[in-house]
């Protein structure tokens, strides 16, 4: 064939991939707002659900997806910190402990979210939980069930390799100078760390938790055993109650409804929300994460 | 290497009586360095004096700028140095186990080739030093910052925007402020590895003028690629080529009729 025509060709392949990637991301984004726009206004986020979970608002599912985000963040963001700090600073990159580490973190990365909530539901359900209420409630159940506490830090296990990439690799960009003027003061190594490299690394550190939420607030998996409630009449009060979140309310509300077609209002409208939320968070996290990169300079 | 005593003996002959005071800080013995299996510095011996300037001069990768960082042990940071001999500063070995690295280098401070200050406020950058050694006193701090910024010759340059980021002040600027965050924590000794090879004329000039203000009280120690440079500002000049210290001597010596063939070629221009 014709060095030409194959050219062409490939050109024409490639051309046709990338047309039907912008054409999925434009439908996606086409039908839920067309979908979900008319119906989204003031009262569909700040009202309970009503009339059997065919009418009314997500206001239950929105507060949920945020105490869960955070209590999450709050697990998720200094173990991360402090695993990237010892990877960056304290490692030596040949030791098998290192490796170790760095296997076990992209292993993390790349375990199905579904078996974070089989974790969840086996580790802090059945066993911390457990024993707690073993030890504490005199076997009385209250740790042992699902709860928003149980989801938060299995979401958080599922964002921690988020975490400590982010963090790592803004560590990792504080130039030798920096570190080499503050040791030769006299700081040592944890005087430099805390007053030189993390400060220098806040806009990492950000960057890596807003990744993490925006993926702790779509992901269904891990919270479906773990702590993730169908409906409730009330917002969660303490760690050991269920809560409602927006991905879970998107599930049930398109498979375990009485009359889907009556809520396919609320599902676009729903979808939307959790949509409009990670765009953003993502938003914040590439402009945060170019701004790094143009201070490697 | 005695070639320090040599000097005192033969100064006492001539004009020249302060060289006589001078008592040894720094007293390097039979110094190796290896990278791995390379050997980067070869069974050096020199002794420094006290409130001198000494200039390491020599070609690109001939040893001079690590050997200046063995001084403060900042080689230490990299993996996979071995150093043999000893380095006595006051007449205590550096390289002992017992030795604090922290207030070694409290002691030695150092100033960079790149200048790097820290992305903060001239004044944290200078209160630094003291900050970690606990002084967190306000008076305190002011004084020694405005201290600090008075010997670097930089005072009435930043008065007015000590609280502005370190950063907004132009190269020659930051150099001295990094000088004055090492003077900010007191040191004996101050290494500077090629000061000013990043600035300007009149800047080079600046820092020049400093180090020979700063030489009454501290002991410095400089490495230079410009030879001018070490004519100018050093007493004593060592040539360094291919990890063996060539020849040490009082500046004008070397500079004027060297032992060497190869400090003659090198500082004639003939290589380097």
């Amino acid at each position: 064939m014709n060095r030409n025509i194959k050219d062409t060709i490939v050109e024409s392949l490639t051309g046709v991939s990338v047309l039907l990637i912008i054409f999925i991301i434009v439908s996606i984004l086409a039908v839920t707002i067309a979908g979900g726009w008319p119906n989204l206004n003031w009262s569909f986020l700040s009202e309970f659900p009503r009339d059997g979970m065919t009418k009314g608002g997500i206001f239950p599912a929105i507060i949920g997806t945020a105490i869960m985000t955070l209590i999450m963040a709050v697990a998720a963001v200094p173990f991360g910190v402090v695993t990237a700090v010892y990877l960056a600073e304290y490692a030596n990159e040949k030791s098998w402990f290192a490796k170790t580490i760095r296997f076990a973190v992209k292993t993390l990365a790349v375990v199905p979210s579904i078996i974070f909530g089989l974790f969840g539901l086996g580790f802090f359900i059945g066993f911390v939980g457990k024993n707690m209420d073993g030890l504490l409630n005199g076997g009385e159940l209250k740790w042992g069930q699902p709860n928003i506490l149980w989801a938060s830090l299995t979401m958080a296990l599922l964002t921690l390799p988020v975490v400590i990439v982010a963090v790592e690799e803004a560590i990792r960009t504080i130039p030798r100078e920096m570190r080499e003027a503050s040791l030769a003061l006299g700081a040592t190594k944890w005087q430099t760390i805390k007053k030189v490299v993390l400060p220098g690394s806040v806009s990492g550190i950000l960057t890596g938790t807003i990744l993490a939420v925006s993926r702790g607030a779509g992901e269904v998996a891990p919270i479906l055993f773990t702590g993730a409630a169908y409906f409730l009449s009330d917002l969660p009060h303490s760690l050991s109650d269920q809560f409602m979140s927006l991905g879970y309310h998107i599930y049930i509300m398109s498979t375990q409804s009485s009359d889907v077609d009556a809520t396919l209002p609320i599902q676009f409208a729903t979808t939307l929300v959790l949509l409009l939320l990670t765009f953003s968070l993502n938003a914040i996290a590439v402009v945060l994460r170019y701004k790094i990169r143009k201070n490697r300079k | 290497m005695r070639l320090q005593l040599y000097l005192d003996i033969k100064s006492e002959k001539t004009e020249n009586k302060n060289t006589i005071m001078n008592d040894t800080k720094v007293e390097v013995n039979n110094l190796s360095l290896y990278y791995g299996t390379n050997l980067a510095l070869k069974n050096i011996s020199m002794n420094i004096s006290e409130k001198q300037v000494t200039a390491f001069i020599g070609p690109s990768g001939c040893g001079k700028s690590t050997f200046l960082r063995t001084l403060n042990r900042m080689n230490d940071l990299i993996d996979n140095v071995t150093i043999k001999g000893d380095v006595l500063i006051d007449n205590i070995n550096i390289y002992d186990k017992n030795i604090d690295v922290v207030d070694l280098r409290k002691k030695v401070g150092m100033i960079f080739q790149k200048s790097n200050p820290f992305a903060k406020s001239v004044y944290e950058n200078i209160a630094f030093g003291p900050r970690i050694n606990g002084i967190n006193q306000k008076s305190k701090l002011d004084e020694i910052v405005e201290v600090s910024l008075r010997q670097a010759a930089i005072w009435d340059e930043v008065k007015d925007r000590l609280f502005n980021s370190a950063l907004s002040l132009s190269g020659g600027q930051q150099q001295r402020i990094c000088i004055a965050r090492t003077l900010a924590v007191n040191p004996e000794i101050i290494l500077m590895d090629e000061p000013a090879s990043a600035l300007d004329p009149i800047s080079t000039a600046k820092i020049e003028e400093l180090i020979h203000e700063l030489k009454t009280r501290y002991t410095i120690i400089i490495v230079t690629h410009n030879m001018q440079q070490a004519a100018r500002t050093s007493d004593y000049t060592a040539f360094f080529y291919m990890g063996n210290l060539v020849e040490m001597n009082k500046t004008e010596k070397i500079f004027s009729n060297p032992a060497k063939r190869q400090t003659e070629d090198y500082i004639s221009g003939r290589f380097g």
